[in-house]
């Protein structure tokens, strides 16, 4: 199909040269990933267990990081989108730290408060015998810790967006607050707060420095594909290969499960 | 960092300088690339001080990390004058590749001990009271893991450590902060960190040894001075150094 001469003009070449290198800085490192895969070799690395152990970790740890997020961001995102109090700013911007916060950072930080040794896990060992290094739920927590920025900007984003005025509306007929943010605001923000939870689960999934740097790494419990990848890499380069081919996969999937959103422009 | 820095410091000042230094490394660039297992941190880095006050104007760049890691990446042609790998596996990964320019030689070996952060709150007294415990190890896919486990198979400890660390680094730095009540460690961390850590003796510890092998690389910017590095390394110097780090003879 032909679209018709734009009325602006030819884009420049200016423009879509680096247009055309930015699109294949993005597209030649994968393409030549996707190369250099054993292909023959690929089922029998496929079938391998600790794929399976740690896809199945990887998937579920960030499902339950995206549940976390959502219990605590979707509170956290509408009391910056909708109550104005002094040091709303403050707050937005103390939420957005870990968004930029190097995961190696984040890490350390979680092991100096949650750590077995830190100022509320040693506390919390002590009490209970729990610890959450070295466990699934340690996983869990650094994968909340960097994703949770994520969804409340994102939901927050979608909560401004939605138009504040139905919950005027929902007011003015005697609903609570309460029940103006369950039954107007919620299910009007829905696509967007979807959106910013499958942003939040694909950060988790491609989550790797807190994690190793809190956890450590061992199969089944604390190895989730990132790590499984960083270390096999050491000893097998076929097999790393194959378990990054899973990982852009899995990468796409979640793509097209936005493609309302990000693939098609208004 | 601030050692980089200091370094990258002295480097701007001594450029001047650099057209009259001495050294075989006629043509060479005044940068040694010296890529080097994360276990030979604290030696390298006092023979790299050695090495720049013997050689004026030269400065050394030291990159650590894991002995595989950096074979592969000397395989993939990575810029890089020497490389010192923590065994033999991991050297022949770089040698398979026709990466290395000289024969690699062996210039120490190092051993596997068992340590526990200060005070043993754990109360750790051998490999049989790991059971139970909070303990880590390195990964079976780099050197100190196979190490590792060549030692506890060798004294059929069955207790699962918490933690498979990707190197000998991260499993020293996880008993240290007491987020690990023990870690099997080699020899030389063990000494590197002084006081944070005790040794606890563990039968056999001294024959699951590995050794440590050096060699030219094939796309060496500075191929002079990266036989001088060699050569000191192998020096009566170099030796006192490696001793005194907790390295065994060749």
């Amino acid at each position: 199909m032909r679209t018709a001469p734009d009325p602006l003009g030819r884009p420049p070449a200016l423009l879509l040269v680096p247009a055309a290198l930015a699109t294949a800085l993005l597209v030649v490192p994968l393409a030549a990933m996707v190369a250099a895969v054993d292909w023959p070799g690929l089922p029998a690395q496929l079938r391998s267990e600790p794929l399976r152990d740690a896809l199945w970790l990887s998937l579920t740890t960030s499902t339950a990081a995206m549940l976390v997020c959502l219990l605590l961001g979707l509170p956290l995102a509408w009391l910056l989108a909708r109550v104005d109090f002094a040091g709303r700013g403050a707050l937005r911007a103390l939420v957005t730290v870990p968004l930029v916060l190097p995961p190696v950072v984040a890490g350390v930080a979680l092991r100096t408060a949650f750590g077995r040794t830190g100022v509320l896990g040693a506390p919390l060992e002590e009490l209970t015998g729990f610890s959450f290094p070295f466990t699934v739920w340690g996983v869990v927590l650094a994968h909340v810790f960097v994703s949770l920025p994520f969804v409340v900007i994102a939901v927050e984003g979608a909560l401004r967006s939605a138009n504040p005025e139905y919950d005027a509306a929902a007011a003015t007929l005697g609903a609570s607050r309460w029940t103006g943010f369950r039954r107007v605001t919620v299910p009007l923000a829905l696509p967007g707060i979807l959106a910013g939870m499958v942003l939040g689960w694909a950060r988790s999934l491609g989550e790797f420095g807190a994690t190793i740097t809190f956890n450590g790494n061992y199969p089944g419990r604390t190895q989730t594909m990132p790590t499984l990848i960083y270390v096999t890499r050491q000893a097998d380069q076929d097999a790393a290969l194959a378990l990054s081919l899973v990982m852009l996969v899995v990468s796409v999937a979640i793509l097209v499960m936005l493609r309302d959103r990000w693939l098609v422009t208004p | 960092m601030t050692r980089r820095t200091r370094r990258a410091l002295a480097a701007a000042l001594l450029v001047p300088l650099a057209g009259c230094s001495t050294g075989t490394g006629a043509g060479d660039a005044d940068t040694l690339t010296v890529l080097a297992a994360a276990s030979l941190t604290d030696v390298y880095a006092e023979l790299a001080t050695e090495f720049e006050a013997e050689h004026p104007g030269v400065d050394v760049e030291l990159s650590f990390g894991s002995s595989t890691e950096l074979a592969e990446q000397a395989a993939d042609g990575a810029p890089g004058d020497v490389l010192a790998t923590a065994d033999p596996i991991s050297m022949r990964v770089a040698t398979d590749a026709d990466a290395t320019a000289t024969e690699p030689v062996v210039f120490g070996t190092n051993s596997m001990v068992l340590v526990v952060p200060a005070g043993n709150p754990a109360g750790i007294a051998g490999l049989d009271d790991l059971a139970g415990s909070t303990w880590v190890r390195c990964a079976d896919e780099v050197p100190c893991g196979r190490v590792a486990l060549a030692l506890v198979e060798q004294n059929g400890l069955s207790s699962e450590p918490a933690s498979l660390e990707q190197d000998v680094r991260s499993a020293l730095e996880k008993v240290t902060s007491g987020e690990a009540d023990a870690g099997l460690v080699y020899a030389t961390d063990a000494a590197s960190a002084g006081d944070a850590v005790e040794v606890v003796p563990v039968p056999g510890a001294g024959r699951a040894a590995t050794s440590y092998l050096l060699a030219v690389l094939d796309g060496a910017q500075a191929p002079g001075l990266a036989q001088d590095w060699v050569d000191l390394v192998l020096s009566e110097a170099g030796r006192t150094v490696l001793t005194d780090a907790g390295f065994g003879a060749p």
